[in-house]
């Protein structure tokens, strides 16, 4: 099978498990996103097809929320938190850190693929700020130094 | 005998290093022939204490923390499973001065108990408020929540009890209980440790509001951001449903109502609640116009009751012993307990429930302990990122809804986040109109495009160009987004804007106070 009928093959299970859901659109979407990595301007119109709705509508709502994307991250995703609470303990100078350290800004992947950096508006772990998360694992009072190393812990797992 | 240790599971502690001690100590106690019984439970929620780690003794539990995995062998060494003195030993957790000042009603079972034992909840006082529910007709489930005075935690602070009185009398062949997990305020997590740390008190609180108003159908609309959250949640559920406590047949009764978690895709907007029932429909989570009220009209046309995380998870303790027991806690229009959330700039950040009355000064020094740089503190957000920023003048205010109204802010969902004299305040209100522009759904005119001409006027001030026009200019625009938008984004965006201009003007370049109201 083809890299493109094996992502379609992915595409339809997904619908076919979740389409008789109310309100199925975002979990279909979240669905295709968990299996990808990303959803794929492909599978819009399967899945427009499926709901019974217009390429434009499942276009708007993919990009009406910030979590999902249209095209391929890194590896490893960093969600870096932008809001308040993190600011008030050094957010700013950390992201500074963050984006010279990757050589990438916000909503970009590095040259070798590993890491994509988004922000993010709160992980609900204020009382650690700052805050990140590397793809679903959250760290808590991240220094420089303790990016770094989280980084490179990633990068062997990897 | 097997000795029974707690490392907690929640987001926090595990964003510290609370996974890989629980290994450690795993790992250290087979190394040692020692048998253990690790029990991951949920925060006690002093987080400079997180990973802390508890031990059951003929004493009671004890603590130690904050515990590394390179102070897990002398921990060992020192014979802590029996007690044993080390540098990080605290002493028994619950006479910690933090937690024994507190008033624990929502959080009465979270950091005791293993989040997703539905045995531990039932023997620490969990269904009891479901099962005399099921013995109530709707009228006075309704009434019990009624004569609380539980109003919406998530920060509306709207009467519980009335928006569940107006779905229990709209007619409807179908409608719904939604429970708000949308946590998306900045310097907030009360939400995240109730669904990491006692997921079933939601469960029971969402079940009893479905008895209450007819609605057979649940669903938790939760933040993508909350994977830990998520699994506990879908581990509960999964629990209740086959212990009879969920499902076509609740506990035998013949009551119907069925729970499912939904997930966000990290839209901010998506925690006002029309714009989350647009979400859960499948659609742009666009703003709808208010009237139809989601109670006559919500998710999918039908009735809906929407509510907070913590106004849910308080309904249980108000079944079980009644609205006048909840009632009596608080001050004025404000009844109960608030679970308020201690972060940002502040040594003893932490969870704190009390009841409404406490000054934000006692909040700020007598359980956060100042400042964690150890510089004055300057400013304070309440509220989240549309609540407004309090100089140390007002740090006198009880932490009440009307007190808070009345000097121009909002208490919202009892996050605080303190900052130090480091930080500038003009910044921060740029970055209050930036994140308005970021998350504005689009619909109204004023959020939409007041938000990005708001952070452009900003940058002007900040340059330190035409402050004469331009700070006339932000007041007008901060106008016209307070009465002009159509939800409390771009409503309450001035907030933040204004009060950090008006309490701060020296950072916007601006002299004396006079000139800058």
């Amino acid at each position: 099978m083809t890299d493109s009928s094996s992502m379609q093959a992915t595409i339809q299970e997904i619908i076919t498990t979740l389409k008789n859901k109310p309100g199925a659109l975002l979990p279909i979407l979240h669905g295709v996103q968990n299996a990808l990595g990303y959803v794929p301007a492909e599978s819009v119109p399967t899945i427009a097809k499926a709901l019974n709705l217009s390429r434009a509508e499942v276009h708007g709502v993919i990009s009406f929320y910030h979590y999902f994307r249209d095209n391929k991250p890194g590896k490893h995703t960093i969600h870096l938190c932008r809001a308040e609470s993190c600011q008030s303990m050094g957010g700013k100078q950390l992201e500074n850190h963050v984006k010279t350290r990757l050589g990438i800004d916000f909503h970009e992947t590095t040259a070798d693929g590993k890491f994509t950096l988004e922000p993010v508006y709160c992980l609900g772990n204020c009382a650690c700020s700052p805050a990140m998360q590397i793809d679903e694992e959250i760290y808590g009072r991240v220094t420089a130094n303790s990016f770094d190393s989280a980084i490179n812990e990633t990068e062997e797992l990897a | 005998m097997s000795i029974t240790i707690y490392v907690p599971c929640d987001s926090s502690a595990i964003s510290l290093g609370a996974d890989r001690v629980a290994v450690a100590i795993t790992k250290e106690a087979e190394k040692r022939s020692i048998d253990i019984q690790l029990i991951r439970n949920g925060s006690r929620g002093m987080f400079w204490l997180e990973p802390l780690v508890e031990v059951v003794t003929d004493e009671g539990r004890l603590a130690y923390g904050p515990v590394q995995v390179s102070d897990v062998v002398s921990l060992f060494d020192a014979n802590f499973i029996k007690g044993g003195s080390h540098p990080l030993f605290l002493g028994l957790t619950e006479e910690l001065e933090y937690l024994k000042k507190q008033q624990r009603l929502t959080f009465a079972r979270i950091g005791k108990t293993d989040p997703v034992s539905l045995e531990d909840y039932v023997n620490n006082d969990g269904y009891r408020g479901l099962r005399n529910a099921l013995n109530l007709p709707q009228t006075d489930i309704v009434k019990a929540v009624t004569d609380s005075g539980l109003r919406g935690r998530g920060g509306a602070a709207f009467p519980t009890g009335i928006k569940w009185n107006t779905v229990l009398n709209t007619p409807s062949e179908q409608k719904y209980i939604i429970c708000n997990a949308d946590e998306g305020d900045s310097g907030t997590f009360s939400d995240r440790m109730v669904m990491e740390g006692d997921p079933f008190v939601l469960i029971e609180g969402m079940t009893i509001a479905g008895l209450a108003v007819d609605a057979t159908q649940g669903y938790i609309y939760l933040r993508v951001e909350y994977p830990h959250a998520h699994k506990a949640l879908d581990t509960a559920i999964e629990k209740a449903y086959e212990a009879g406590y969920l499902g076509n047949d609740i506990l035998g009764s013949g009551k119907v109502f069925h729970l499912e978690v939904r997930l966000g895709a990290g839209a901010y907007i998506c925690g006002e609640e029309t714009s989350l029932m647009e979400s859960l429909e499948g659609k742009r989570g666009l703003v709808r116009f208010k009237p139809p009220l989601p109670a006559i009209s919500g998710l999918f046309g039908k009735p809906t009751v929407v509510n907070n995380v913590i106004s849910l998870a308080s309904v249980p303790i108000i079944l079980d012993k009644g609205g006048d027991y909840y009632r009596d806690f608080g001050m004025g229009r404000s009844r109960g307990t608030l679970p308020l959330q201690l972060a940002g700039n502040i040594k003893h950040t932490g969870l704190v429930e009390l009841a409404f009355g406490l000054t934000l000064r006692e909040l700020l020094y007598d359980f956060g302990g100042g400042s964690a740089s150890g510089r004055p503190i300057k400013a304070v957000q309440v509220g989240g990122p549309l609540g407004a920023y309090l100089p140390e003048s007002q740090f006198d205010t009880p932490l009440d809804y009307e007190a808070f109204a009345a000097i121009w802010a909002v208490l919202g969902h009892g996050g605080v986040v303190a900052f130090d004299d480091t930080v500038d305040m003009a910044e921060m209100a740029r970055y209050s109109m930036e994140f308005c522009a970021i998350e504005s759904c689009g619909k109204c005119t004023p959020c939409r495009i007041g938000s990005t001409r708001g952070y452009e006027v900003m940058d002007e001030i900040i340059a330190g160009r035409e402050l004469g026009k331009n700070i006339p200019l932000l007041r007008d625009l901060c106008n016209t987004l307070l009465n002009g938008s159509l939800c409390a984004l771009g409503g309450m965006t001035p907030y933040p804007v204004l009060s950090a201009l008006n309490h701060f003007p020296e950072d916007f370049g601006i002299d004396d106070k006079a000139n800058a109201a």
